[in-house]
């Protein structure tokens, strides 16, 4: 059955689209994280314009997060105070990618601009997570504990203030540029950004794990609110036919995802996930280095 | 008597009124819903004419069906530090988003190049392109690559001898658009032509709009861009609780 999408202005089978929200969602379930990152890219391969995939995508995050935060709340593992700082720079950063995305969007290069993201952070955060897993199966099994790092330098900024959910008495700059370039790159990657986010506010600003993942949600909610509207309003190109199929199969996969996540073992669920962020990051980078079937591209104005 | 002498010396000399063409459409609207997944339009119609059929040279019809014109940048890709990259671009000032044309004989048979240029009937002429910058040399290539690029989205076509012509008098063609044409106000034209020349030539237009839950939408996101965008929120936001509220009442039982 094919569904004709109003804004994107092409007709895709519903069931793909449907079972595309599905698996994202079953994936984010399962690791917790948002699933924008596969998200985006895969409707590129769908066809869809990425100007409408990215917007489309800041649509559906909202929803997941939204589904996952509501979680965290009940267990009491948002950092309010952290999460609104966060806030402040995720805000002026989402103002600023999409500025930057309108800009090359003029200049006829925000398709690459788009896809160079995507494959400079898949590739280092799939590489790293690789690593890492890889490295923890053998620590557990020599049954060593993992050391916990501290980064001195962030204690000596100024503007300090207390974190009483994450037991934190810290600078507010850090967590202020690291919610911006995250917003930034929520902005023009069409993603939520939890899978920089989580590793910046555990190494760079030593939150406890166990509030990082509801106060990432949390923040992610409104940056990608405003995101969708920033886009809804100076592009056009959020599709709300789109984010309802993607929406729908990415809440019933979330939870299918989350019940499965349970059974199985954390390292090699971060190795599956590592595995399939590179694969994604090897087909978007061999697309861009390859010489393409077609040389030219139509852009109506 | 002498006026009646000079309106019959006025229809002789008028030979290309001998034949006139008449057409009709399967619809005159398009209508892309929520389902659109592409829609065939039959044209058909006749020859009037008041005296015998003339066998040579053998009569042909062209059917085109032409979209919307709006203007579109072609970006030519190049690879820069080993990436493939939009390097250069050339803007052509106006082509149709939709462009078909059927033939009833071989398209060098159908019409001359004079009468092709003069009544604008195959892709390239239906293509206005004024200026490319000064640097690029092949502007040519542009346009070709519009016409190819868009050919392989089926929304430029080339068929020929794809008219069926009966009798030198009657006709009929199916014209397919697919799902992903543009909106606006189509303009289809059927040429009588006679030795490549245009004897006839009769115009009609169809409409092609999105209706329903699409066009409320879409008119919605341009107009009211704020309201979309806060609907569009709002359903998010109550498809990510319902969820979660969903799933755990299934679970608790």
């Amino acid at each position: 059955m094919q569904i004709y999408l109003p804004i994107a202005e092409v007709s895709v089978n519903v069931f793909l689209l449907f079972g595309l929200g599905g698996i994202v969602g079953v994936l984010s379930g399962m690791f917790g994280v948002g699933g924008g990152f596969l998200i985006t890219p895969l409707l590129f391969f769908m066809g869809i314009p990425p100007a409408v995939a990215v917007a489309t995508g800041a649509n559906q995050i909202v929803a997941s997060s939204i589904s996952g935060v509501l979680a965290h709340f009940k267990r009491k593992t948002v950092d309010l105070r952290m999460g609104l700082v966060l806030l402040a720079g995720g805000l002026v950063g989402a103002a600023l990618g999409v500025w930057i995305f309108n800009l090359l969007k003029e200049l006829g290069q925000v398709d690459l601009l788009v896809r160079l993201c995507y494959v400079v952070f898949l590739g280092i955060i799939g590489g790293l997570m690789f690593i890492e897993s890889v490295n923890a199966i053998f620590k557990s099994r020599k049954g060593a504990a993992p050391k916990r790092r501290h980064h001195g330098w962030v204690h000596g900024l100024p503007f300090k203030m207390r974190f009483r959910t994450s037991g934190l008495y810290i600078s507010a700059i850090p967590p202020v540029l690291v919610g911006l370039s995250v917003g930034v790159l929520a902005a023009i990657m069409g993603v939520g950004g939890g899978f920089i986010m989580v590793p910046a506010m555990i190494y760079l600003l030593g939150m406890p794990t166990k509030v990082v993942v509801g106060t990432s949600l949390f923040q992610i909610i409104f940056v990608s609110a405003f995101t969708t509207l920033l886009h809804a309003t100076t592009n056009y190109t959020v599709d709300i036919m789109l984010a309802l199929v993607l929406i729908l199969g990415g809440v019933i996969g979330a939870q299918i995802g989350t019940a499965f996540g349970t059974r199985l073992k954390a390292e090699q669920l971060r190795i599956a996930l590592a595995s399939l962020v590179l694969l994604v990051c090897g087909k978007l980078a061999l697309d861009l280095f390859i010489t393409p079937s077609e040389l030219y591209e139509l852009v109506s104005r | 008597m002498r006026v009646l002498a000079a309106v019959l010396l006025l229809l002789a000399a008028l030979p290309a009124r001998a034949e006139e063409v008449v057409m009709g459409l399967s619809q005159s609207n398009v209508s892309i819903t929520t389902d659109f997944d592409g829609s065939d339009i039959l044209i058909f119609g006749a020859v009037k004419r008041e005296v015998a059929i003339q066998e040579e040279p053998p009569l042909q019809v062209i059917v085109t069906v032409e979209g919307p014109l709006e203007p579109v940048t072609v970006w030519r890709k190049a690879r820069k530090l080993g990436i493939w990259v939009n390097a250069e671009a050339v803007d052509v000032d106006s082509a149709p988003g939709f462009y078909a044309v059927a033939t009833s004989a071989l398209w060098a048979e159908s019409i001359s190049a004079v009468e092709d240029l003069r009544h604008k009937v195959s892709i390239p002429r239906a293509i206005r392109s004024v200026g490319a910058p000064m640097e690029i040399m092949d502007s040519e290539a542009f346009t070709e690559a519009l016409i190819r690029v868009r050919e392989r989205q089926g929304l430029y076509r080339v068929e020929e001898e794809s008219v069926e012509l009966r009798e030198s008098t009657l006709f009929d063609t199916s014209i397919s658009m697919p799902a992903n044409i543009s909106e606006g106000r189509y303009l289809s034209r059927v040429f009588l032509t006679r030795a490549g020349k245009v004897v006839s030539v009769h115009e009609s237009e169809i409409q092609v709009g999105k209706v329903g839950l699409e066009r409320w939408l879409f008119t919605l996101s341009r107009q009211m861009p704020l309201v979309y965008g806060l609907l569009s929120l709002a359903i998010a936001a109550l498809a990510g609780w319902g969820a979660s509220a969903l799933f755990r009442a299934i679970r608790s039982g």
